[in-house]
C-alpha cells in the first residue's frame, strides 16, 4: 500500500537531515536580502518570510497527529524537530523586527503594548518558549507524560494567536491569511471529542 | 545619469506659479527651505529620487494583485490607448477627454515628490506630469463644485486583481476641490522622462505629495465635480483607518501601527527608518488648507 510505502520511505530520513534543510532556510533568506534578491524593500521581506516560515512550520506540527490518525502516515519522529524549528524562525523573525525594522527601545515597548498584532504575536511566541525549553528528553522524563502533553496543548492557543497576528496586520482582508486560519482551525477542531480523538492516556 | 540635482531652491522659488513652469526643480518643502534660509543655498536638504528599478518594482496596485511585485509582474497585459478620461459633474464642458489630447493641451513638468505610503515606507519620485488645476479649468468647473471624485480603470480581463473581491471595484478616491487645484497636486504621466510603466498607473494619475500614497489614485479613466464628499474606496473598507484627508501626519498613528517614522526604498537590509515630517515635508505649502481642522478627527 501506498502508506506503508511512505512510512517505509519516511523512516530512512534522518532527524537531523530534517533540522538542516529546515534551518538552511534562514541564511539562505538572509543571504539573499543582503545580495538583492528580495527586492528594493529586503528588511520587511526576511520579516515576512521568516514569520510565513515558522507559520507553515507550525501549522505541519499540528497536522501530524491527524496525518497519522486520519491517513495513517507516520511523522511522528519529526515532530519535535518541526516545532524546535518553527520555535527557532520565530526567534529569528522576531530578532528582525528588534534589529532591523525597529531599532529603537522605545518604539519596540510602544508597539508591544499599542499594536494589537504585535501584542498578538507576542503572545504566540510567550506561550511557545516554555513548549521549546521542554522539548528534550529530559524534560519529558522530568514532567511525565501526563503533565509534558497537558503543558504541550498551549501549542494550541499560540498557533492560533500565530494565525490572528497575521490577520491583524495585513491591510484589508487578502485570501493568504484567511485560508492560514481556516487551515488552524480546522486542524485545532480535528482535536475536538465529537471528531473523535482516540482517547489515550 | 540625470535628474540628481540638489535642492538649492527656497520656499520663494517654489511658490510662484510662473516659476514652475517648464523648469525642471526639486520640491522639498519647508524642511529644506528654512534650512536654505538660515545657512544659505548649497546646505539645504537634498532629496536623492529613488531608481527607476525602485520605482517601478515595489508598487501596490492591487488591481494587479496584493504582492509588492505583482504589479510589475502582471500590469503588462493593460492596453492604455485609446484611452479616455469622462470629466463630469460640475463642469461646463463634460465629456470624455482623449489622453493624446489632454497631453497636447497641458504643460508638462518634472516635480519631484517625496512618497510616503500608509504602510511606512517611502521613496522619492521624479514625476513628470501636470497640474490638475490645469485639466480642471480645461473642462471648465462650475460654481458650487467643492469636491473632486477619481475612479481607476475596471477592466477585469486585463486587471487579474479585480475577479477578486479583494475591494469593492472600481477603484475610488476624492478630494476637496481646493486640494485638488493646489499647485503641488499633479497628474503624473511619467517618471524619468519616460512614459508612465503600467505598474505605476498608466498612463495617467493623480500625485498628491502630502498625503499618504493610496489616496494618488492611478490609471484614472474618470474624474467627476461634485458638491458632496465623495466616497473613497480604502475609507469606506476602514472608516477608522483610513481618512478621507490622509494627509502625512508623523503624530496621528494608524490605528493598528505608528505613522511616526518611515523606511526610504532602497536602504538596503540594514538601512535605518527616519522620522517622517508633518504633511510629508510640505507643510509650508499645504498647512494652510487645514486650518482650524482637528487633523487627529480628520485623519
Ligand atoms: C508564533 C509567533 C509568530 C508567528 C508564527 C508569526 C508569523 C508571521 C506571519 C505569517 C507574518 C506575515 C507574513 C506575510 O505577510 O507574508 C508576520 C509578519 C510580521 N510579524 Fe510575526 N509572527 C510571530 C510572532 C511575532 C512577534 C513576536 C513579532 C514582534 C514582536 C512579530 C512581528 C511581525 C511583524 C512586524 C511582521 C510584518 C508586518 C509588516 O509586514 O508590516 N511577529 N508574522
Amino acid at each position: 500500500m501506498v502508506v506503508v510505502w511512505i512510512n517505509d520511505r519516511l523512516r530512512r530520513i534522518p532527524i537531523w537531515a530534517v533540522y538542516l534543510c529546515g534551518g538552511l532556510y534562514a541564511p539562505y533568506l538572509f543571504w539573499q536580502g543582503a545580495t538583492g534578491g528580495l527586492g528594493v524593500e529586503p528588511i520587511r521581506e526576511l520579516e515576512r518570510a521568516l514569520g510565513l516560515f515558522a507559520l507553515k512550520l507550525l501549522v505541519a506540527g499540528l497536522a501530524i497527529s491527524p496525518a497519522r490518525r486520519l491517513a495513517g502516515v507516520n511523522l511522528l519522529r519529526f515532530r519535535r524537530a518541526v516545532g524546535l524549528l518553527a520555535f527557532g524562525y520565530v526567534c529569528v523573525h522576531l530578532l528582525v523586527w528588534l534589529v532591523l525594522d525597529v531599532q529603537s527601545l522605545p518604539l519596540i515597548w510602544a508597539d508591544i503594548v499599542k499594536r494589537p498584532y504585535v501584542t498578538i504575536g507576542m503572545a504566540a511566541f510567550v506561550l511557545l518558549i516554555p513548549l521549546a525549553a521542554t522539548s528534550n528528553d529530559r524534560s519529558l522524563r522530568r514532567l511525565g507524560p501526563v503533565r509534558w502533553r497537558r503543558l504541550h496543548r498551549l501549542v494550541y492557543p499560540a498557533v492560533l494567536l500565530a494565525g490572528l497576528h497575521y490577520a491583524t496586520l495585513v491591510k484589508g482582508l487578502p485570501i493568504q491569511p484567511i485560508a492560514w486560519l481556516a487551515a488552524i482551525s480546522f486542524l485545532l477542531m480535528l482535536r475536538l471529542r465529537p471528531f473523535g480523538r482516540p482517547s489515550r492516556v | 545619469m540625470a535628474h540628481r540635482w540638489r535642492n538649492d531652491l527656497t520656499h520663494e522659488d517654489v511658490t510662484p506659479r510662473t516659476a514652475w513652469l517648464n523648469r525642471r526643480q526639486i520640491i522639498g518643502g519647508l524642511a529644506g527651505a528654512g534650512l536654505a534660509a538660515m545657512v544659505g543655498p548649497g546646505r539645504a536638504e537634498t532629496l536623492e529620487p529613488n531608481s527607476w528599478e525602485e520605482i517601478t518594482s515595489y508598487n501596490n496596485f492591487y488591481e494587479f494583485g496584493t504582492g509588492k511585485s505583482d504589479p510589475a509582474e502582471n500590469a503588462g497585459a493593460l492596453t492604455t490607448r485609446p484611452w479616455t478620461v469622462r470629466i463630469d459633474g460640475m463642469v461646463d464642458r463634460p465629456g470624455d477627454y482623449d489622453f493624446d489630447t489632454i497631453m497636447r493641451k497641458m504643460t508638462m513638468e518634472e516635480r519631484i515628490y517625496r512618497f510616503r505610503c500608509v504602510e511606512t515606507w517611502s521613496m522619492v519620485v521624479p514625476w513628470n506630469g501636470f497640474e490638475l488645476a490645469d485639466l480642471l479649468d480645461l473642462a471648465g468647473v462650475q460654481d458650487g463644485a467643492r469636491y473632486v471624485a477619481f475612479e481607476t480603470l475596471f477592466r477585469p480581463t486585463e486587471m487579474p486583481g479585480q475577479r477578486l473581491p479583494i475591494l469593492d471595484w472600481p477603484y475610488v478616491e476624492g478630494l476637496r476641490l481646493d486640494e485638488a487645484r493646489h499647485p503641488l497636486t499633479i497628474m503624473a504621466t511619467g517618471i524619468y522622462g519616460k512614459p508612465l510603466p503600467n505598474q505605476n498607473g498608466a498612463p495617467l494619475r493623480l500625485v498628491v505629495p502630502w498625503k499618504y500614497g493610496f489616496k494618488s489614485i492611478k490609471s484614472v479613466v474618470r474624474i467627476t465635480l461634485t458638491d458632496t464628499q465623495p466616497p473613497t474606496t480604502w475609507n469606506t473598507i476602514g472608516p477608522d483607518e483610513y481618512g478621507f484627508y490622509a494627509n502625512v501626519n508623523p503624530n496621528v498613528d494608524h490605528p493598528r501601527w505608528s505613522q511616526a517614522t518611515e523606511r526610504r526604498i532602497g536602504g538596503g537590509l540594514f538601512s535605518r527608518r527616519k522620522p517622517t515630517l508633518m504633511f510629508n515635508g510640505y507643510e509650508a505649502e499645504v498647512a494652510s488648507l487645514y486650518e482650524g481642522m482637528d487633523l487627529k478627527k480628520n485623519y
